[in-house]
């Protein structure tokens, strides 16, 4: 099988909208399961009380807005390097969902900053980090928009990309480089977590749910960015004709 | 479970403010995307096949 062909954005139209319907009813599955995870079988926090429940929204989504940052940036090098108009597409249909987690995280950090630290926000590395991750997909959603040449607007928003995915680093890592109010990293890949089995897998299975819902409205944005593309070839051609 | 009754669930141990906007804000977020998408993705295929 030649998978190259599906870089063609009319071939790859019709297979976005098979990967929209097989993975949005998975999202609402993963969902359901999640919250029930969420309010019913993770056990209260000795010390946060039931506060802490907002974990399993505010860690997945903060985890979903730096992957989708890199998943961008992924993109756009492939877009360079196989000269592919689609990977340039996805890089641009991934980056209002990576905003909408970006905003979620920032959001429901400042509702658990509240109770726990007595304050909405402060200005740490972590969260001011995370802020300007919120600017650099509104910088880019606006520069991209900024082109009537949808070719110009998306590979000047690649090269943006791509120098700016150096944020994502620095967001991880920002609890151990500075000193910060924020809690180290929740779960890690080469020590055991240090939280109650249950807290972990909710966080998990929200996380697919987030991963599935992405993928789903990703594909359905792909789609209108390829029948717009298909409208601007298509005056182009009128105007060079007439 | 450790709910008594649906007044603790909903007070979630005096944090239901902050629990429920968290879910609501993430919720009505996404649930917004998605019907400003799926809208005009349905709008694009309508002009297109008339």
């Amino acid at each position: 099988m030649n998978l190259y062909k599906f870089s063609s954005p009319k071939v790859f139209y019709p297979l976005a909208g098979s990967i929209f319907k097989y993975t949005l009813l998975p999202s609402i599955f993963f969902l359901v399961v999640g919250l029930y995870i969420s309010f019913f079988l993770a056990p209260t926090d000795f010390q946060q009380g039931e506060a802490y429940r907002i974990i399993f929204i505010h860690v997945p989504a903060a985890w979903m807005s730096m992957i989708i940052y890199m998943a961008m940036a992924f993109w756009n090098i492939v877009g360079f390097s196989l000269k592919s108009k689609l990977s340039f597409m996805m890089s641009r249909a991934l980056a209002p969902t990576g905003a909408i987690f970006t905003f979620i995280a920032l959001i429901t950090g400042a509702f658990w900053g509240r109770p726990m630290w007595g304050a909405w926000w402060v200005w740490d590395a972590r969260l001011t980090s995370e802020l300007i991750l919120l600017f650099l997909y509104i910088g880019y959603i606006a520069l991209v928009m900024s082109f009537d040449d949808s070719k110009r607007g998306e590979r000047v928003g690649a090269i943006y990309s791509i120098v700016s995915v150096i944020n994502v680093p620095i967001i991880y890592f920002s609890v151990i480089w500075w000193n910060t109010l924020h809690q180290g990293a929740s779960v890690s890949f080469n020590k055991a977590p240090s939280m109650a089995a249950m807290i972990v897998e909710g966080m998990l299975v929200m996380m697919l749910a987030f991963w599935t819902y992405s993928i789903a409205v990703v594909m359905l944005r792909i789609r209108r960015i390829i029948v717009e593309y298909q409208e601007e070839m298509l005056l182009m051609n009128h105007t060079t004709e007439g | 479970m450790h709910w008594t009754s649906l007044n603790s669930f909903l007070s979630m141990g005096g944090y239901g403010f902050y629990v429920w906007a968290s879910f609501g804000i993430t919720f009505l977020s996404l649930a917004i995307e998605f019907l400003l998408v799926f809208n005009s993705v349905r709008n694009k295929e309508i002009t297109h096949e008339s």
